[in-house]
């Protein structure tokens, strides 16, 4: 136990020590306005990938509607800065707060179904979800919630991203974790072991979507604007992609498949014609090739690398 | 599993940020003094991309007949576009591109109200004009807190003015004295018109004998139409899009209503034709930015070198597109500099303009005055009626 804490502040360190060559390089102009926008949506894709995959990849629940929790996190903490003009801390805890209790009320009913069944209801309830705040005209309905200061930035993101990966790394290795990792492998194997498949699903479903919705007050407090068409269940498969191409069951996997998939989009971003079938066809190429994703269901770490000099893996610090 | 990944974490983190660095530090673009680089933040791709494909390709043509004559200051003027795929942060996204990497002096787009309202800010932050040439929503140009934003401009007349247009229409034209209203109820867009109509009408000595309400995506108007035919209305006023348009019309005509009904440029879709059949368009009217009917010789002009470039008649966004291009080409001329602040200053000052869609000036709101046009169905086929000026 005592070695993991080492290993967690050490990676912590690293962490910190990232954020500070970041930072610096921001704050001296290397790193211009349009490649801070896009750390900034990596940050958020890697919330949204990583909570997904707690979900998707670690408990095994096939669920497509992540966009509709981002969605949720989103208003709810626009509202708190907008019309409530509460600070944005709080519109972060309770854009996670919403986005969880709706997560928790929602997944107790539909994670009785498995399969392609959970896929299709996950779909309908995130369509749902942005259908209902179409019709809500205290949240400006279909023009968009507006004027919402911009107070996110590299800052926030990069902690609100590590905390996030800390938190669901420390989770899957607690008993809770092992136990939605046993539901995934074998559910029958699991109840039969006593294992409370119900409760642990909804909670990684509750967990992933509270996530989901720190990741939507984030990007709401980026952009100015929240608004609908953000959120259609498009966006719920470009977050599956993140996850399935970072391979199901890696937090590492996930994280560089949102770093991949964002910088891809914004190199292109001057190509228009050709962004989004480049963008395809790297999909389809990586699927050909791997198709259990990038990492499969591996983590690559100091000891992977280690392997690969030839090391032993308890040299590794 | 193993226990040390958090390290690596880290790791990936580091090397995809260094590999974003990398591109970073080579991305800017190296400006060319015989070019005037103007940014177009359109919607390449998803859901409006129609919409953003004929808006640049007006764009372009504006563009192309200004460099063959060559060009403004001695200089090419050049669009360097990017794809915003119809959402509001890929169009912040697209926006800070422009500006940040290719450093461009204005932006064009994007035509979604909602997109712009995401890529204004960053306008205005890094004192960069934004001209929409599409956008309706009142907000665009004016803040929350009632201030005209200074770098925002448009190019198309905004939603309320086509109430007034209609209004004035129906009183005027068709010598109406007693109108109904049908309005969606989910939608901005048809509230506001309906509430600006009712003014107008009753302003010019008319009367509203019936107010009924309907919801987008509904199906079945007759008990709504039913009520309305007993208050015999002299004319229907159905301010929505072209789906419900389509059906109201026709489950009208099916219970014998003759009545002329007035629309807005909602209904300007080939759908209208498909879902209500021709026939039971006869005797309606809608108001629009232009139509290419019109005999004015600047439209005809207009609408034949667009034909000859990309084969098609230009749709009404293509001619805002082309409006949009021929306001900052003015503006340049005028401010006789490609600096972003004189441009902005020079688009504020756009006055009687001659643009393919009528003479525009701008208001204090950075909102156009100019004409509308109201556009018949006869058999199915859209004919221009009238031009109203404002």
């Amino acid at each position: 136990m005592r070695v993991k804490a080492k290993r967690d502040l050490l990676s912590l360190g690293a962490c910190l020590l990232l954020y500070a060559i970041i930072q610096l390089l921001i704050e001296v102009d290397v790193i211009g306005q349009f490649w801070v926008l896009n750390i900034v949506l990596i940050g958020i894709n890697i919330i949204l990938g990583v909570s997904l995959n707690l979900i998707n990849g670690f408990t095994g629940q096939f669920s497509i509607g992540h966009a509709g929790f981002m969605a949720v996190g989103a208003y709810v903490g626009a509202v708190m800065t907008v019309k409530l003009h509460l600070p944005f801390i709080v519109a972060i805890l309770a854009g996670a707060a919403g986005a969880g209790i709706l997560g928790f009320a929602i997944g107790l009913p539909t994670l009785r179904l498995s399969g392609d069944y959970l896929a299709i209801a996950t779909l309908g309830l995130g369509e749902i979800i942005r259908i209902t705040i179409l019709n809500i005209p205290y949240v400006g309905g279909a023009s968009g919630l507006m004027g919402i200061p911009r107070l996110t930035n590299f800052t926030w993101v990069f902690f609100a991203t590590v905390f996030t990966v800390f938190f669901i790394k420390n989770f899957i290795n607690s008993s809770h974790g092992r136990a939605c990792i046993s539901v995934r492998e074998n559910e029958i194997a699991a109840e039969a072991m006593g294992v409370d498949t119900t409760k642990y699903k909804v909670m990684a479903f509750t967990i992933g979507a509270a996530f989901a919705g720190v990741a939507g007050a984030l990007f709401a407090h980026y952009f100015y604007i929240v608004h609908p068409a953000s959120f259609t269940f498009m966006k719920s498969f470009d977050l599956l992609t993140i996850v399935v191409l970072g391979g199901l069951g890696s937090i590492t996997g996930s994280i560089t498949a949102a770093i991949l998939l964002t910088f891809v989009s914004a190199a292109l971003a001057g190509y228009p014609e050709m962004r989004m079938v480049i963008y395809s066809l790297m999909l389809i190429g990586l699927m050909l090739f791997r198709p259990q994703g990038l990492f499969g269901n591996k983590e690559i770490s100091l000891k992977f690398f280690n392997r690969l000099k030839g090391g032993s893996p308890r040299d590794a610090a | 599993m193993s226990k040390k990944w958090l390290s690596l974490i880290s790791m990936v983190l580091a090397i995809g940020m260094v590999a974003v660095l990398a591109v970073g530090c080579g991305g800017p673009a190296k400006t060319d003094s015989t070019e005037i680089k103007i940014g177009g933040d359109f919607e390449i791709t998803g859901g409006v991309a129609n919409f953003g494909k004929s808006t640049v390709n007006g764009i372009q043509l504006a563009f192309k007949e200004v460099n063959a004559k060559g060009g403004i200051l001695g200089k090419k003027i050049v669009l360097v576009l990017a794809d915003n795929k119809s959402e509001p942060s890929e169009a912040a996204n697209a926006i800070t591109k422009l500006i940040t990497q290719d450093k461009v002096v204005t932006v064009l787009g994007p035509v979604a109200s909602s997109n712009v309202l995401a890529a204004s800010q960053i306008a205005i932050d890094n004192k960069i004009p934004l001209l929409t040439a599409t956008a309706t929503a009142s907000k665009v140009t004016v803040g929350d807190d009632g201030k005209v934003k200074d770098y925002i401009f448009r190019a198309c007349f905004i939603d309320p003015f086509q109430g007034e247009v209609m209004a004035n229409f129906a009183a005027k034209s068709l010598k109406v004295k007693t109108a109904a209203i049908y309005v969606d109820n989910a939608s901005d867009y048809s509230k506001g018109l309906a509430q600006v109509f009712e003014e107008k009408f009753i302003k010019n000595g008319g009367q509203i004998v019936a107010r009924e309400a309907f919801l987008a995506k509904d199906t079945d108007f007759k008990s709504a139409l039913t009520k309305m035919k007993a208050s015999n209305p002299d004319v229907i006023f159905i301010p929505a899009y072209y789906q419900e348009v389509g059906l109201i019309v026709k489950q009208a005509r099916e219970l014998g209503m003759n009545t002329p009904m007035i629309g807005t440029d909602g209904w300007d879709s080939p759908k209208v034709v498909e879902i209500a059949g021709a026939a039971a368009l006869n005797n309606t009217f809608f108001s629009n930015h232009y139509s290419p009917e019109d005999k004015d010789p600047h439209v005809t002009s207009f609408v034949e070198a667009y034909k000859k470039e990309y084969g098609q008649v230009p749709d009404a966004l293509a001619a805002l597109g082309y409006d949009a291009a021929l306001m900052l080409i003015d503006a340049i001329k005028r401010a006789n500099s490609a600096e972003p602040a004189k441009i902005k200053d020079a688009l504020a000052q756009t006055k009687n303009l001659q643009v393919s869609t009528g003479i525009l000036t701008l208001d204090a709101s950075h909102n156009p005055v100019k004409s509308a046009v109201v556009i018949e169905l006869k058999d199915g086929k859209q004919t221009f009626k009238e031009k109203i000026n404002p």
